[in-house]
């Protein structure tokens, strides 16, 4: 078999798995990233859903199973890419170029800025906060509001830039309705005097253990859940956050005075992949996420010879998902090689 | 013998078989973005009217939907048309025109009936 | 309270604002709630700043009312508002001015209908053109007269008089800032600042030296409603809803409120005293009540217009304690005696709240 090379754009959890298949049977693997660390998104965060299981556990065995031979190009930008030859030359602003046989995009997601939901308060109100910030507060055992105070009472607000005409996001992000269950229940575990509330308009528990988690949250901590969107939020004299939404279920209006206010973010396309997309001419969908050759039969191909996607860049997905993304994403690119040896 | 003491309840179950669409139709027809409506309650949540009176955009919706046209008379005199119902919405429904449209077919209907 | 925040929010919502030759057209109701409001409107834009300002008195209502309240059907209300640009352009003139919020609100509406509808908008001219035979061009600019003053504020500041400014202790005014419905709910970005953060009246206050409170209820309607007020049964619905807004308010202390439509100063204004004496409380200091201004009138008293001239008494609130701390100077003599001198008569005065 030949020996071919991928260059592999973004180091997340997608990035990492496709390069480890790959470099398995034999192949040789660039990877890119923008950033400093290896692994996205799930290098931020804490406990995983549903099975509270530390991050780190995964991405160190993603990281060592990685074999030495991969060449690892962080804190890189891509300036362009280019077909050369049959080649894909990619330019970034290291000395050398990176020549390959095939392209994989596993740029992954960039979280919804909240700052867009004007009527939330994000960035003006001081005890609105997203999800990632209350990850980080309860990683850092700092879970207090803004004055340092510890807080009695916490809203989760679903679906903050996603399901929303208004901010263009018309599509579900899959993950953070689990998310908030699984903080909900972390918050209960650090501080069992606080009350949470998760506003919803449906609850997504669609994978496996996550109907669980729900009703572990109902029946073991308490957790309550108000069927209403957030309609708007203001902030009252104390910096309390006041909560103004339809009991939907009840079918009257509600406020709340709750002491931290907690948006959970949705996914969009990854803001530093958008430029090499429109580059290659990529396709994208109406909730601007890579479309892939043919969503049901052809998941990790695109309509470019030689370039594939992996993970979060065609749409939200949870961690398995990512993984089996990027594993069926190494088989396509195999494949791919292997017809181009066929033809030779 | 009539009194017994008690009454035999009337059945408080909402007769779905004879749902009228005919209304939902209408309002479709002319104000379309009624049928994207996910019940969500941004719309009664920011209402000064929901505030004070029974009134909600959302449930009125669900009548409309259901043909429940009876309640909606009363319903829209509520609305102020305000707007912020229609800033709100996640599902970009024209809230003041559906109104709009009810007042004015209901109106109409009114004056045939005189 | 991040103020970053919101700048970085008002910088999303900039408007265009002509820079001169504004065809100005009265509102129905503003000049028997707030007299003085519009003239001085004139006064500031036209003397002050020497901007040419054209009027027609042909110009009729908009029919908004009639419209909200289901008495005018929608195609009559565009013929009639097709009429009115049809005056402007007559006066050879393109940048339309309305003094009122609800016309403001329906010209923008009209306008986007038009924008998306071209068919309507030939069916509209057509309908105009055979009741009146006239034709008309469409407003190049069309801006609410507030969003004049509040493009001109800093000027207004530079000639000022007199500032949001406590002269006693040197404090800046504490100063509620309440916006018409429907000046952006409907479309956000026809609105300086837009709809959640509104800057338009902010601005002004920043810029005359006040301090803007942000409060829970500052996005809640002040109740005017069309119906809910009409109908005087309905009128317990209106009054509870700028109830909501004082009791909210009132805790930050505010030592006047500020407004741009014609609903909502005559409402805080007139329900405070109503809720005053049936509910026996004081939103002010002292028994006192919360002085409520038009605009036009704040940038008046800045520009240091007779109080009176400005229509001040002819407020429910009393404005003097506002006066004062601002260090206007009037003849409380000459208060209720109108532009001849004749006594025009005194309000009684109220059984809970104090006036004076
Ligand atoms: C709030 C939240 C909580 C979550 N919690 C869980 C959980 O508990 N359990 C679970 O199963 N899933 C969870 N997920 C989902 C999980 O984060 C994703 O499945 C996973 O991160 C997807 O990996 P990825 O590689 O596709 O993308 P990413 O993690 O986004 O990684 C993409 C990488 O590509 C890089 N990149 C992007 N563009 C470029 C470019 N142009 N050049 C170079 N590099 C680039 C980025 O720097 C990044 O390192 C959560 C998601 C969210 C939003
Ligand atoms: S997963 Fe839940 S919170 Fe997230 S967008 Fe979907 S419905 Fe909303
Ligand atoms: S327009 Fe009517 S329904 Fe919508 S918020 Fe205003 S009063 Fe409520
Ligand atoms: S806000 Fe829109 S989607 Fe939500 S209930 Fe109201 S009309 Fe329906």
């Amino acid at each position: 078999m030949l020996k071919r090379h991928v260059a592999i754009i973004g180091g997340g959890i997608s990035g990492l798995e496709a390069a480890r298949v790959l470099s398995k049977s034999g192949h040789e693997i660039t990877i890119f990233d923008a950033g400093e660390k290896l692994g996205g998104h799930v290098a931020q965060w804490d406990l995983l859903f549903p099975n509270m299981r530390k991050s780190s556990e995964i991405l160190t065995a993603l990281l060592n199973q990685l074999p030495k031979s991969i060449h690892i190009l962080s804190k890189t930008t891509i300036k362009n890419i280019e077909r050369f030859n049959g080649y894909y030359v990619i330019h970034s602003d290291r000395v050398e170029n990176v020549l390959a046989d095939a392209v994989l995009f596993a740029g992954g997601f960039d979280t919804f800025d909240a700052q867009r939901k004007e009527e939330y308060g994000y960035g003006i109100y001081d005890n609105v906060i997203t999800s990632i910030e209350l990850e980080n507060k309860i990683k850092d055992h700092r879970f207090i509001t803004a004055q340092g105070t510890k807080p009695k009472r916490v809203a989760m607000i679903h679906c903050v830039g996603s399901r929303d005409e208004k901010v263009c996001n018309n599509y579900c992000s899959r993950v953070c309705c689990v998310t908030a269950v699984k903080q909900a229940i972390e918050i209960k575990k650090t501080s069992p005097e606080t009350e949470v509330f998760c506003f919803y308009m449906d609850l997504r528990m669609f994978g496996r253990h996550f109907e669980e988690l729900y009703r572990e949250a109902q029946e073991k901590y308490g957790i309550q859940f108000i069927r209403g969107r957030l309609s708007e939020a203001s902030e009252a004299q104390d910096k309390t956050i006041i909560v103004k939404a339809e009991d939907t279920l009840l079918g009257k209006p509600l406020k709340m005075n709750v002491d931290l206010m907690v948006l959970m973010v949705g996914m969009e396309l990854s803001k530093a992949l958008v430029p090499l997309v429109e580059k290659m001419q990529l396709e994208v969908g109406d909730d601007r996420f890579i479309m892939p050759l043919d969503e049901q039969l052809y998941p990790n191909q695109t309509k470019k010879e030689g370039v594939f996607v992996a993970g979060t860049c065609t749409g939200p997905k949870n961690i398995p998902e990512t993984l089996n993304d990027a594993r069926s994403a190494a088989v396509s690119i195999m494949s791919y090689f292997d017809q181009l040896s066929n033809k030779n | 013998m009539s009194k017994f003491g008690f009454t035999i309840l009337k059945d408080q179950q909402l007769d779905y078989d004879n749902l009228s669409r005919d209304l939902a139709l209408h309002i479709q027809k002319t104000e379309p973005s009624i049928s994207s409506c996910m019940s969500c309650g941004s719309c009664a949540g920011s209402c000064s009217a929901s505030r004070f009176t029974q009134f909600s955009f959302r449930k009125l919706v669900i009548n409309i939907q259901r043909g429940n046209d009876k309640q909606i008379v009363n319903e829209i005199q509520k609305c102020m048309l305000c707007g912020k119902c229609m800033l709100v919405c996640p599902r970009g429904v024209n809230t003041r025109n559906v109104i709009y449209q009810l007042r004015k077919v209901l109106n109409e209907k009114k004056h045939h009936e005189v | 309270m991040k103020v970053e925040g919101k700048r970085r929010l008002w910088q999303d919502y900039q408007k265009e604002v002509a820079e001169d030759k504004f065809f100005y057209v009265r509102s129905c109701i503003r000049q028997t709630f707030f007299p003085g409001s519009e003239r001085a409107f004139i006064k500031i834009i036209g003397t002050e700043l020497g901007k040419e300002i054209n009027e027609d008195p042909a110009h009729t209502s908009c029919t908004g009312i009639g419209y909200h309240t289901d008495i005018v059907p929608f195609e009559t209300t565009q013929t009639v508002v097709a009429r009115q640009f049809s005056l402007m352009t007559e006066a050879g003139l393109e940048n339309y001015v309305p003094s009122c919020i609800t016309s403001f609100g329906l010209y923008t509406e009209i306008l986007e209908t038009w924008e998306h509808f071209p068919l309507i908008e030939e069916q509209i001219r057509e309908n105009l053109y055979k009741a009146t035979q006239r034709t008309f061009n469409k407003p190049k600019n069309l801006a609410h007269a507030s969003d004049v003053i509040f493009k001109f504020r800093h000027e207004i500041a530079a000639k000022a008089k007199h500032k949001l400014i406590d002269v006693h202790t040197g404090r800046p005014l504490r100063v509620v800032e309440h916006i018409g419905c429907h000046y952006s709910k409907m479309f956000p970005h026809k609105g300086i600042g837009g709809a959640e953060y509104p800057y338009v009246l902010a601005g002004m206050v920043e810029a005359w030296g006040g301090e803007v409170i942000d409060y829970p209820e500052r996005r809640h309607c002040c109740g005017f409603g069309f119906r809910q007020y009409l109908v005087q049964a309905n009128r317990g619905y209106s009054i509870a809803c700028s109830q909501k807004k004082f009791e909210s308010m009132q805790p930050y202390e505010p030592d006047m409120i500020i407004t741009n439509c014609p609903g909502c100063p005559m409402f805080l204004d007139r329900w405070q005293y109503v809720i005053g004496e049936m509910e026996k409380v004081a939103y002010g200091p002292n028994g006192q009540m919360i002085p409520v201004f038009t605009y036009e009138e704040v940038a008046g008293l800045v520009l240091g217009y007779d109080p009176w001239e400005l229509g001040l008494q002819m407020h429910q609130v009393n404005c003097e304690p506002v006066l004062d701390k601002m260090g206007v100077q009037y003849d409380p003599e000459l208060k209720y005696k109108g532009s001849k001198g004749e006594f025009l008569g005194v309000p009684a005065i109220p059984e809970f709240l104090k006036c004076c």
